[in-house]
């Protein structure tokens, strides 16, 4: 196990690095940035959704609030460090509580669906609601949906007046995307994440087995709360103001989206698909002539419709067709011939 | 006398105005292999539901090993060391053979102590060809195995079975009789059956549901030659 734990580690770290070295090359580091932020929001939901199989309709809800968090932290304690970490535990507290709400009360999908619809909804509407000077946390204003401006941004720990920015704020994001790619691997080869994938295949099996499967999911909803947090965190910290638009419906669509697309069950499908989408909608959003929505839209459905596991199971299976097969097959007919030739001569 | 280990009392099963279980008295001794038959809505499959924790009683008691486990749940009660087999296959289809077993013993050992047991297991049940097979692809009896697999790698002291020999062809039933045999060495077993022929086959103890309520319970040959069994049972044909 931990031979391929490190094996998992170096080809994250080459991959990164490869990445990281190419990409500028082709777009602007600022582009670039919210890409790999979509990313690991993409990779949020497909983490529980494709491995735990908790179709959560408000992983947006997570990214609002962890992008929030960090910007009214950052206005009270006006160094970054700290308003981090409180951005990722927030939103992973916050869905601890929601999830034992909906997993201990035995709900169904359909109705986790709704939960998590609504409290995204309910999330979206208070923060529009929050315009008036009484909304206050601390010294940081709520300011409605105007949103807040002007926090602290992304400093060097320890030293407030040295911000990270431009392509070196998109160096901490790339790398910040590598470590969580790599625990969310690691996490996967865990016991915890082989039985949380027994979950999503089968969950009476499972309890029959003896595993208390409300509290295993919890935790696996809470862990993508926790990414998704992040997310939220760097994205505050790139677009310098947070809106309630984070928190939209539309949002928590395009996230599904993604994974869709991107290909479930997977870690690299979500990211790819966020990372994809998004740069063809910030492409789109330069011309007039059509919708972006729209062409979102038909890319969903011609997916659905003609590859319904997504780009990366596609092309993995299309791996294995080209080069996977065929040699060992090679093997067992030369095996085969030998063997014949032998029982002839 | 072998120790009780399973026993209920006064188990009450009410849906709605339909009493699906009336009033059930059951005893299970250590190491017993025992069947419960009877005709279609009896009550068998839902004596079986309320003991694993599946569903909750109206009324009565439920007892494990001295342990009152009335109202716990299916997760709870298979970690004492209960194994438990539904009715259709329950199993992850998109695993493979050793994944869902390994899934089974890790929940009572260590990473590393578990793929020992999977292994061992695998052997066991002679499922070494398949064992990297995606479950999905495999055929009925071989599922059915497979699950007996799951069941069997907890190494628990008591097993219950719905239907195991349902939909499955005449060498796969007795093949799953030798393993059902081999766990009855260390552990007691309730099998939930429609098979006569396979009862014939297995059975010593017998109880029969009967519109609810516990019919009769005694040896598999007086059973079967009872004329009031015979009667709700195998229809009126003398």
């Amino acid at each position: 196990m931990p031979r391929s734990l490190s094996k998992d580690a170096i080809t994250t770290i080459l991959v990164t690095a490869i990445l990281i070295w190419v990409m500028p090359l082709l777009t602007s580091t600022y582009t670039l940035t919210v890409l790999i932020v979509y990313g690991m929001l993409g990779l949020s939901l497909g983490l529980i959704w494709g491995f735990g199989g908790i179709l959560c309709f408000g992983q947006a809800a997570f990214f609002g609030l962890g992008a929030y968090t960090y910007a009214i932290a950052a206005i009270n304690i006006g160094e970054s460090t700290v308003p981090m970490v409180l951005a990722v535990l927030v939103p992973a507290v916050f869905a601890a509580l929601l999830g034992a709400m909906m997993f201990y009360g035995r709900l169904n999908d359909v109705y986790l669906g709704v939960i998590t619809l609504v409290v995204t909804l309910i999330l979206f509407k208070f923060i529009n609601s929050t315009a008036g000077p009484q909304y206050m946390i601390g010294n940081a204003r709520l300011g409605g949906f105007n949103g807040i401006p002007g926090f602290q941004t992304l400093n060097i720990p320890g030293h407030p007046d040295d911000y990270i920015w431009g392509d070196s704020y998109f160096y901490v994001c790339a790398v910040l995307l590598g470590v969580v790619f790599f625990l969310v691997s690691a996490l996967l080869r865990s016991s915890f994440g082989r039985i949380a994938v027994g979950i999503r295949e089968n969950e009476t099996r499972m309890s029959l087995m003896g595993y208390d499967v409300r509290a295993r999911k919890t935790v696996l909803f809470a862990a993508g709360a926790a990414i998704a947090g992040l997310a939220g965190a760097l994205f505050a910290n790139w677009a310098e103001i947070v809106t309630p638009s984070l928190f939209s419906l539309g949002q928590s669509a395009e996230i599904i989206i993604w994974c869709i697309v991107g290909g479930l069950g997977t870690r690299l499908g979500p990211i790819l698909g966020a990372a994809g989408l998004a740069y063809l909608k910030f492409l789109l959003g330069q011309q007039t002539l059509i919708d972006n929505t729209l062409i979102t839209g038909l890319i969903l459905v011609l997916f659905v419709l003609f590859l319904p596991k997504g780009i990366v199971p596609a092309l993995a299976s299309l791996w294995k067709v080209s080069f996977g097969r065929r040699p060992k097959e090679r093997i067992h007919l030369q095996r085969r011939m030998k063997s014949r030739g032998r029982i002839n001569g | 006398m072998a120790e009780i280990i399973l026993e209920t009392q006064g188990l009450t099963m009410r849906f709605g105005g339909v009493v699906a279980s009336d009033n059930v008295d059951f005893k299970l001794r250590e190491k017993e292999l025992r069947c419960l038959i009877g005709p279609n809505g009896a009550g068998k499959s839902t004596f079986f539901k309320c003991v694993t924790g599946l569903q909750t009683p109206t009324e009565g008691e439920i007892y494990m090993q001295g342990v009152e486990t009335t109202r716990w749940m299916p997760h709870q009660i298979a970690s004492l060391g209960v194994g438990i087999k539904t009715q259709t296959p329950n199993v992850m289809d998109s695993l493979s053979v050793f994944e869902n077993i390994w899934l089974a013993a890790r929940r009572f050992h260590a990473p590393q102590q578990a793929n020992r047991k999977t292994q061992e297991i695998i052997e066991r049940l002679a499922l070494g060809s398949i064992a990297r097979d995606d479950l999905g692809q495999l055929a009925h009896g071989e599922r059915q195995r497979v699950e007996l697999g799951l069941v069997a790698v907890g190494d628990p002291w008591l097993v219950l079975l719905d239907e195991p020999a349902a939909g499955m062809s005449a060498e796969d039933v007795e093949r799953m009789t030798e393993i059902i045999h081999e766990l009855n060495k260390t552990a007691a077993i309730i099998i939930v059956e429609h098979d006569m022929q396979f009862i014939r086959s297995i059975a010593e103890m017998v109880t029969v549901f009967h519109q609810g309520k516990v019919l009769m319970e005694d040896h598999v040959d007086r059973v079967m030659s009872d004329p009031t069994v015979r009667n709700v049972y195998l229809g009126k044909k003398n």
